[in-house]
């Protein structure tokens, strides 16, 4: 996953170390702890969303937090603490029923703006249908006549059997790679249409911040509009059966003149039978 | 107050001398709340051994153990073992233990169905478990039993539905019994106000029950037509919807998450106030904020299925109304903190149980509030952050609490103290083990690991690790209990009637242990 842009955040960061120095000693450079900013205007607001609750939750923690340590500390018996006899207090409790009452409700407008923003799929540019598979996924570039399958990638596919003597290091991005990825533009709104064939899959990039639920019979819509060319892993994010943790999402976004090449590409018989050939027959269906 | 038990002459029978005759008829209230309590012990460790297999498969990336198909039998088993076997029938046997020595009545109200809510347990739980040994194993489309997918469970299938059919009749049976007795048995003068919180937690929780629990029956019993009678209530093919079975799933699966959590807040509400030697802060408040809690917990349904495809009023519905919730749980967090100001502290493994409680479950509270937020959600759902917020709930949430109200009441239940030194010990390891297994796994979610996966990719490889390490350590831990409780129940320092020092409360006013029917007379509460 790409993911640039993704910035420490003192406090996460302070507990992630932690975590690793207890776990393994020391921290891998390219340990992810965060939810990934990732290349879309609505990742990025789900992001500064994210960490505005994260911040809200840790001030509320540190001041509830700190009066019980305060008691726990000061108020002990064997420190010869005497009990007062209080129990009830109509303003205090007032006053801390309204106060985070009026922070969910200012906390709300922003995230109901966002949430209208990702739910308008009109005046996309293209579409493609996803349909989920027990377990790859199917992509359907609708009015272009182009559609394929999309599989685990081979190698990943054998590291993954039980037993296997198979260094997970020399796999390329191992479980997160597939045979065809499913190649976008950037800068067009994208629109999904994505359904299933069998039982409810979820089709999940982080770095688009886009998670929907392949339900059979039905058909759900989502949109994306990517801002740098490169390649967005994803998975499978709703239990399908045996295989689930094996059906990888893999995204190429290309420049608008790339992409059209590729789409070229794909219409002539020539790549298809080769495609078809090195994929395996059972798993390209490049009309 | 006086010794009331001792002022009555006693022609009560005492237990049956007869080993499993008693055990197998037993009506008692003390009798079946202790069997109540095994069972939960044993099945504890059980769903605790599945959850094991679960982080040793997930110590490395690749497959060393377990086939993916099993792996996802652990999953489902361990949760629903978990949920029905290990935190449900504990609190069922807490409220038949502690109700009616709290509200001075001699028994619950209907000992016989009692009976039978307990010993059809064993059974559902027979059904349940002897699905791991059939053709194609144990059900493996994960504990929610969302069709398409669970539809294609093998011969496991009719047991799985026939077990939850028995889990809920049980679960209704406790809770009209919970209901009877707190309505018609309390002792003269304990008005429903000036009732204990435990009484009044479980006297919410058993409505949500009777609400709940058919629910959840109808769901199961239209899989089991949609298997076998043709039917086709969740089958696009033949008009329905598989969606309809999530909505009617959380309807009631999201109170249920409140069964198992408002017992808990009873609990803690009776333990600090008694370590803090002060009245707890908001008797009446606390109240209001559990039915609070109760009441939305019907209309929130919908926020564990924002991905599903509901149209934008519904999303927002939901997500303002599950935010909502926060602010009747900030009161109760608020209220016990203020319980503890100026009060007058003491440490004893209970309140340390009861203080890891607070701690932890507000930081589930906060991951909880955050998964509120829809189009964050849409980040979070069905990845190890969802699993981090649910344990904390669940483990120093709901599990928590259990073992303090066991810690708090086991010198009353037993006459005897137990060893204050390995219950802190215990403590430690838990809450050591705990955090080490949960706190990594919001890094793991957030980092993009999803949940109910078999093998991950490397980057979350550091995370897992510790995660397993911890698990290992809660779950070892959890053997030092076991010890601790017998070796209570055998013997050991004598407990006085009050036993804590803070202690208030009827069944503070009867001998340790209290006589077989507890209240003959009863206490006049002023």
């Amino acid at each position: 996953m790409k993911g640039e842009g993704m910035r420490a955040k003192g406090l996460l960061k302070a507990l992630a170390a932690l975590m690793i120095g207890a776990g393994s000693g020391g921290a891998q450079a390219d340990l992810r702890y965060n939810m990934p900013v990732g290349v879309t205007e609505v990742s990025r607001g789900v992001h500064d969303l994210h960490m505005t609750m994260f911040w809200i939750c840790v001030g509320i923690g540190l001041l509830v937090f700190s009066a019980i340590i305060y008691s726990m500390v000061r108020f002990r018996k064997s420190a010869g603490a005497q009990a007062a006899n209080f129990h009830e207090n109509t303003t205090i409790e007032l006053v801390w029923t309204i106060i985070p009452f009026a922070i969910l409700v200012i906390m709300t407008v922003p995230a109901a703006g966002l949430l209208i923003k990702m739910d308008d799929t009109s005046q996309s540019d293209l579409t493609i249908k996803i349909t989920g598979y027990q377990w790859k996924w199917h992509y359907d570039y609708l009015d272009e006549n182009v559609s394929f399958y999309s599989v685990l990638a081979q190698d990943s596919n054998a590291a993954r059997q039980l037993g296997a003597q198979i260094d997970l290091k020399s796999v390329d991005h191992y479980l997160l790679n597939v045979d065809r990825p499913v190649v976008v533009p950037i800068g067009q709104k994208i629109r999904f249409l994505i359904t299933s064939n069998d039982v409810i899959h979820a089709w999940w990039v982080p770095d688009l911040a886009v998670k929907k639920d392949a339900v059979p019979g039905f058909i759900n819509e989502f949109w994306t509009r990517i801002d740098v060319p490169g390649v967005y892993r994803g998975q499978c994010a709703e239990l399908c059966g045996r295989d689930h943790g094996f059906m990888p999402v893999v995204v190429e976004a290309k420049t608008p003149e790339d992409y059209a090449a590729w789409l070229e590409a794909q219409r002539e018989p020539k790549i298809e039978s080769a495609a078809a050939v090195s994929a395996g027959s059972t798993l390209v269906a490049a009309r | 107050m006086t010794d009331h038990a001792l002022v009555h002459d006693d022609h009560a029978h005492g237990p049956d001398p007869h080993f499993v005759r008693r055990w197998l008829t037993t009506t008692n209230h003390k009798d079946l709340g202790a069997l109540y309590l095994w069972l939960s012990l044993v099945m504890f460790l059980v769903g605790g051994v599945m959850a094991l297999v679960i982080r040793a498969e997930l110590f490395q990336p690749g497959m060393q153990l377990v086939r993916p198909e099993f792996f996802n039998q652990m999953t489902t088993m361990h949760a629903l073992v978990m949920i029905f076997g290990g935190v449900m029938p504990a609190f069922v046997g807490l409220s038949n233990w502690l109700l009616p020595v709290m509200i001075g009545a001699p028994d619950m109200a209907l000992p016989r169905i009692n009976n039978w809510g307990f010993w059809i347990l064993p059974f559902a739980f027979a059904l349940l478990i002897a699905t791991l040994f059939m053709p194609g194993g144990a059900p493996a489309g994960g504990w929610t039993m969302y069709p398409p997918l669970v539809l294609q469970t093998g011969p496991a299938f009719p047991f799985l539905i026939f077990a939850v059919h028995l889990l809920g009749i049980s679960s209704i049976m406790g809770a009209i019994n919970v209901i009877a007795t707190i309505l018609n048995l309390r002792a003269p003068g304990m008005t429903l106000m000036k009732m204990p919180l435990f009484a009044w937690s479980w006297l919410i929780t058993a409505f949500l029950i009777i609400a709940v629990m058919p629910v959840l029956a109808g769901a199961v019993t239209m899989l089991l037509t949609d298997r076998y009678f043709g039917t086709s209530f969740f089958n696009a093919a033949g008009g329905g919807d598989p969606v309809l079975f999530q909505h009617v799933f959380w309807f009631f699966g999201h109170p249920e998450v409140y069964i198992l959590i408002l017992p808990a807040f009873g609990i803690v509400s009776h333990i600090i106030p008694t370590f803090s030697r002060k009245p707890l802060f908001g008797h009446a408040s606390m109240v209001y904020a559990m039915a609070a809690i109760a009441f939305l917990s019907f209309i929130v349904w919908a926020h564990h299925m924002f991905t599903v495809g509901l149209p934008l009023a519904g999303m927002l519905f939901f997500m303002f109304a599950t935010m909502i919730i926060a602010v009747p749980t900030g009161v109760k967090v608020f209220n016990w903190t203020a319980t503890m100001w100026r009060g007058s502290l003491s440490f004893e493994t209970p309140m340390l149980f009861a203080l890891g409680f607070v701690f932890m479950f507000t930081i589930g509270g906060f991951s909880g509030l955050m998964l509120a937020m829809a189009p964050v959600d849409f980040q979070y759902h069905d990845t190890y952050f969802v699993v981090a917020h649910f344990h904390y709930v669940l483990v120093p949430g709901a599990v928590y609490s259990i073992m303090a109200a066991v810690y708090f009441w086991l010198p009353k239940w037993t006459g005897h103290m137990y060893d204050e030194r390995l219950g802190k010990l215990h403590f430690w390891l838990s809450t050591i083990g705990v955090n080490l297994t949960f706190f990594p796994m919001h890094f793991s979610g957030l980092a993009g690991m999803p949940r109910r996966i078999p093998d991950y990719a490397l980057q979350f490889t550091t995370f897992n690790q510790i995660s397993t390490v911890g698990a290992f350590l809660f779950g070892f831990s959890q053997l030092l209990f076991v010890y601790v409780v017998i070796k209570c129940v055998r013997g050991g320092e004598k407990a006085t009637a009050q036993v804590w020092e803070g202690a208030e409360g009827l069944e503070w006013t009867l001998p340790s242990p209290p006589p077989y029917h507890s209240f003959t007379v009863p206490p006049v509460v002023r």
